[in-house]
């Protein structure tokens, strides 16, 4: 079954995707999906690093977009300037790096369009490994911090006050968003990796009640955004990434509509606008 | 200080302060609270209450000074605002849980305590003024704390609602026996049951009991001659009574038409030997 690489693709995506949606939440109540596009671009950049020193890409790629969120740390207690023109900066400047470097490896034949859009015919048993045990741990520590990240998130203030230690516990979660964000890159390409973090997400608040139903949904959401996105690709031979995104966002338009059951009240409705 | 104070002392600070680039958010604080006491902090916008508080609880450390918490302390915090985005579903009940486990039975003791029970399914987001702070000081007191931090606990609160809040405020202190360290930008009904002020501006620019701090030259100069005059009210000075008829009689007997000379020109209050939070209505539209 394994030996099939659409089936690989598939296993791959969707263990991508359950990890994903639950750490999308907190990019989406955070408002960090410029930060996640960020730790994506700078991806690119560890691709180049992986290809010079002759390393394993995933972690390069790890090590690369954790010691860019410190940077991004530091930078911010500094106070110098603003959050988000400090995020612009590092991430086209990694980006253009990466690409640089890359142009420069003339002995490299590096398959960039795969690299920036995700290639499903280069999932191999191994990234397959990757993405379970990587994907395992990363939930792992998710449900570790989950109390503390989740107040942090409400208020960190109250958080810190009644001993959580917030920052500690962003610390974590950025590393926990390179981590996806290297075991995610094969399967939707570097550019794309936010929006699979984003859109499950935000489709799956529509129906949640508490943060953690909203965490399960995304998961499956976004797993449903995998399958449905790779049959596209293969059916009608366009990049896995954007087939994925397209078939995420199509489930995000899908639950906007107007829904008669339930909590598709004028409230929630209300919400959506503002 | 005595070892008995040494030993129920919750939390200290000793001449603390706090530099944000060349420029000193508040400097040379001391303070403590004990348990069973409430401090009140006051002092204009601007003045490092809110940054004084986040020494004391240790979200900030002190770029001067000590701050000294007592190991193990548990701490229910109030915070000046909370802001629950659209993208968060969030309950009351999943919120009481926040930062520490909660069982179905504290969450709703603790809500019936600040009168909002019937809201526990309800959405954060949709709460009033009022229902947030008495959410919030739920979630806070459930917690069992030895140390209330609450840190304007009537923002976006109408009126007659800060009044009623402030009210179950000293009553709940009185009833979990804990300390409460409160911050306000407001004089007139949190004093009442205070038992030691610090005024901030700054620095600390005067302290004590309620009577004694808006008695200070340095207070009335901060914040003007009126919020003397609000806290007058609790004093009990009798030096004066409104008949009737409209006429006042005064402490020596006599009997004036009206009552202008020295004591009504500016703390104008009628008090009728009633110390309670709710008289402080009368104070506010008076003064």
């Amino acid at each position: 079954m394994l030996d099939d690489f659409f089936m690989r693709a598939l296993l791959a995506g969707v263990g991508v995707a359950l990890v994903a949606g639950p750490l999308g939440c907190f990019i989406v109540w955070r408002r960090m999906a410029y930060f996640g596009d960020t730790l994506s671009h700078a991806a690119l950049l560890g691709v180049a690093l992986s290809l010079l020193l002759e390393v394993n890409t995933t972690l390069a790629v790890f090590v690369v977009s954790a010691a860019l969120s410190l940077v991004l740390i530091l930078l911010r207690k500094r106070e110098t300037l603003s959050s988000d023109a400090l995020l612009g900066l590092l991430s086209h400047g990694a980006l253009a790096v990466g690409l640089v470097c890359l142009a420069f490896m003339t002995w490299v034949r590096m398959d960039l369009l795969g690299l920036l859009f995700g290639d499903i015919l280069a999932v191999s048993r191994s990234d397959i490994g990757v993405v379970y045990v990587g994907g395992a741990m990363v939930l792992a520590v998710l449900i570790w911090i989950w109390r503390p990240l989740f107040a942090a998130t409400v208020n960190p203030d109250l958080a810190a006050a009644e001993g959580l230690n917030p920052e500690r516990v962003n610390l974590v979660f950025m590393f926990l968003m390179a981590a996806v964000i290297a075991i995610a890159m094969k399967i939707v390409g570097v550019l794309l990796i936010t929006a699979l973090l984003i859109m499950p997400a935000a489709t799956a608040r529509r129906f949640s009640t508490s943060p953690e139903q909203m965490a399960v949904l995304s998961a499956l959401f976004g797993a449903l955004a995998v399958i449905s996105g790779l049959f596209g690709s293969l059916e009608w031979d366009t990049p896995s990434g954007p087939s994925i995104v397209v078939a995420a966002l199509t489930l995000f338009m899908v639950s906007l509509m107007p829904m008669s059951f339930g909590r598709g009240d004028k409230k929630n409705r209300e919400g959506e606008i503002s | 200080m005595t070892s008995e104070n040494e030993k129920s002392c919750l939390l200290r600070l000793e001449q603390a302060g706090v530099r944000r680039s060349e420029r000193w958010l508040v400097r040379g604080v001391d303070l403590s609270v004990a348990a069973g006491e409430i401090v009140t902090l006051i002092g204009p916008n601007g003045s490092g209450k809110s940054t004084t508080a986040k020494m004391a609880l240790g979200i900030l450390k002190p770029t001067d000074g000590k701050a000294y918490r007592r190991p193990g302390l548990r701490i229910g915090y109030v915070p000046q605002k909370l802001m629950i985005d659209w993208t968060l579903p969030l309950n009351v009940r999943r919120f009481m849980s926040l930062t520490s486990r909660l069982d179905e039975g504290e969450a709703k003791a603790a809500l019936e305590r600040t009168g909002v029970s019937h809201l526990m399914q309800a959405e954060v987001r949709h709460l009033s003024g009022g229902e947030m702070q008495r959410v919030l000081l739920a979630r806070a007191i459930a917690r069992k704390p030895d140390l209330l931090v609450l840190d304007e606990p009537v923002q976006g609160v109408d009126y007659s609602g800060e009044i009623a809040i402030y009210d179950l405020i000293s009553k709940l202190g009185e009833e979990l026996g804990c300390g409460i360290l409160m911050i306000s930008h407001d004089l007139h009904v949190v004093m009442a049951a205070t038992d030691q002020v610090v005024c901030l501006n700054g620095h600390v620019c005067c302290r004590g009991t309620p009577t004694a701090v808006s008695q200070s030259p340095a207070f009335r100069e901060l914040f003007g001659h009126r919020a003397g005059a609000a806290l007058a009210v609790y004093e009990h000075h009798h030096d004066h009574v409104h008949l009737p008829d409209g006429r006042v009689r005064h402490a020596d007997g006599s009997v004036t038409d009206d009552c202008a000379g020295e004591h009504c020109a500016d703390d104008h209050t009628h008090h009728h030997g009633h110390a309670e939070v709710a008289t402080g209505s009368e104070v506010k539209t008076h003064a």
